[in-house]
C-alpha cells in the first residue's frame, strides 16, 4: 500500500463485494501479529495442559473468552483454587482494559447504518491483536465494509487459534521440555511488547512500568492479594503522573 | 463453589463462563455503549486504563518471575536478563513485537542449552 498522502478511501482500493471484504479481513491470519498470537496460543496450551485443565476446556476457554490475559488469570485461579466469584473478580479486573478497548473501535468500525444488535455480538472478536490489527487496517476500507472486513478478520483469528490449542493437546506428548519452556516464554514476551505499542500516551506506558515493578514487592508482602493490588496501587501510581504532569505544564 | 467442587462434567465449562467469559465479555458489551460518547483524554478514563494496564503487567511480572511447568526449573536470573534484553530490543529496533520476542527467545534458549 503506497503512502501517498492522498486520501486513499474508497479510491485505491478495488471493488469488491460484501463476501470479497469479509475474504479479505480473514487472509490477515497469515500477518505477522497475527502468526505471533498463534505462536501465543501454543505457548498457552502447554500452560493449561501443564495446570490440568483438559484439551476441550482450554478450547472452551480460547473460543468463550478471547483474551489471552483473561485466560492466564483464569488458570491461575483455577489452580489457585479460587472460588467462582474470586475468580470472576480477577478475570474481570484482568479485562476492564477490554472496555475502553472496544469503546475507542466502535467508531471506527462503525458504517452509516449499523445496528448495535450488529456490534453487540462482534465485540466478542475484539481483543489486543485484533485491535491493532483492526486500527491499522480499517482506515484503508470503505465505511459501509468496515464491519463486515472485521468479522472476517475477528472471526478467523478466534477461530484458528481455538483450533491451534486443540492441535497442541494433541500433539504435545511428543515435545521436549525446552520447547515447552521457550513457548511458555513466548506469551509474557509478546505481551510486553504489545502492550507497550498499543499505548497511545505516556499514562499507559507509566501504569505498565509501574505493574512489572511493584507485581515483585506486592507479591512478597501479600502474595493472596498480588495482581489486584498491583492493579490498584499502578492506577494510583499513574494517576499521581498525571496529575503532576498537568500541574507542571500549567503554570509554563 | 471452587473448579473441583463438583464432579459433574459440565461443572468446569460453568465455571468457564461464570469466572471467565462472563466478567470479560461484559466489558466488551459495556464499551459498545460507552462507543464514540468517552471522550480519550478523561481522567476516569485514563484511570481504568491504568488500573489494567498495571493489571495486565503484573501478569507480565508473574509469568517471567514466578512461571509454572518447564519454565520454572530455569534460572529466574535468566528469564530476567532474556526479558529485558527482548524488550530493550523491541524498543531501540524499530518497534517490531517480532523483533522482542525473537531476541528475548533466542537468549531465553542459549542459556538453557549452556
Amino acid at each position: 500500500m503506497a503512502d501517498s498522502g492522498i486520501p486513499t478511501e474508497e479510491t485505491q482500493m478495488p471493488e469488491r463485494s460484501p463476501l470479497g471484504w469479509f475474504l479479505a479481513g480473514a487472509s490477515l491470519i497469515g500477518s505477522i501479529p497475527a502468526l505471533i498470537l498463534m505462536t501465543a496460543h501454543v505457548g498457552f496450551a502447554g500452560f493449561a495442559s501443564e495446570n490440568g485443565v483438559t484439551m476441550l476446556q482450554a478450547t472452551f476457554m480460547v473460543a468463550s473468552i478471547w483474551a489471552l490475559p483473561a485466560n492466564i488469570v483464569l488458570i491461575g485461579a483455577i489452580s489457585g483454587g479460587y472460588s467462582v466469584l474470586a475468580t470472576a473478580i480477577a478475570v474481570g479486573l484482568s479485562s476492564i482494559r477490554l472496555m475502553p478497548m472496544v469503546a475507542a473501535f466502535i467508531p471506527e468500525v462503525r458504517g452509516p447504518r449499523t445496528k448495535k444488535r450488529v456490534l453487540i455480538p462482534l465485540a466478542h472478536f475484539i481483543a489486543i491483536t485484533a485491535w491493532v490489527v483492526g486500527m491499522e487496517k480499517l482506515k484503508h476500507v470503505p465505511r459501509d465494509m468496515r464491519l463486515t472486513f472485521f468479522a472476517g478478520l475477528g472471526i478467523t483469528l478466534t477461530s484458528v487459534n481455538t483450533l491451534v490449542v486443540a492441535l497442541v493437546y494433541w500433539l504435545s506428548a511428543s515435545f521436549p521440555p525446552l520447547v515447552f519452556a521457550a513457548l511458555f516464554f513466548l506469551t509474557p514476551m509478546y505481551f510486553l511488547s504489545s502492550l507497550w505499542g498499543s499505548a497511545h500516551d505516556r499514562s499507559v506506558h507509566v501504569a505498565m512500568v509501574s505493574g512489572l515493578l511493584l507485581f515483585p514487592l506486592i507479591h512478597y508482602i501479600a502474595p493472596a492479594y498480588d495482581l489486584l493490588l498491583t492493579g490498584f496501587v499502578g492506577g494510583l501510581v499513574t494517576l499521581a503522573y498525571v496529575r503532576i504532569m498537568r500541574m507542571r505544564s500549567k503554570p509554563s | 463453589m471452587t473448579w473441583q467442587s463438583l464432579s459433574d462434567w459440565w461443572w468446569p465449562y460453568v465455571f468457564i463462563l461464570l469466572g471467565g467469559a462472563f466478567p470479560t465479555y461484559i466489558w466488551r458489551f459495556i464499551g459498545v455503549f460507552i462507543g464514540g460518547r468517552v471522550s480519550e483524554d478523561s481522567e476516569a478514563l485514563i484511570i481504568v486504563r491504568a488500573v489494567a494496564t498495571s493489571l495486565v503487567a503484573g501478569v507480565i511480572a508473574q509469568l517471567i518471575l514466578y512461571p509454572s511447568g518447564a519454565l520454572a526449573e530455569s534460572s529466574v536470573y535468566l528469564r530476567i536478563g532474556a526479558a529485558l534484553a527482548g524488550f530493550l530490543a523491541y524498543l531501540y529496533l524499530g518497534r517490531r513485537v517480532i523483533i522482542g520476542v525473537v531476541v528475548g527467545e533466542a537468549i531465553l534458549i542459549a542459556g538453557l542449552l549452556l
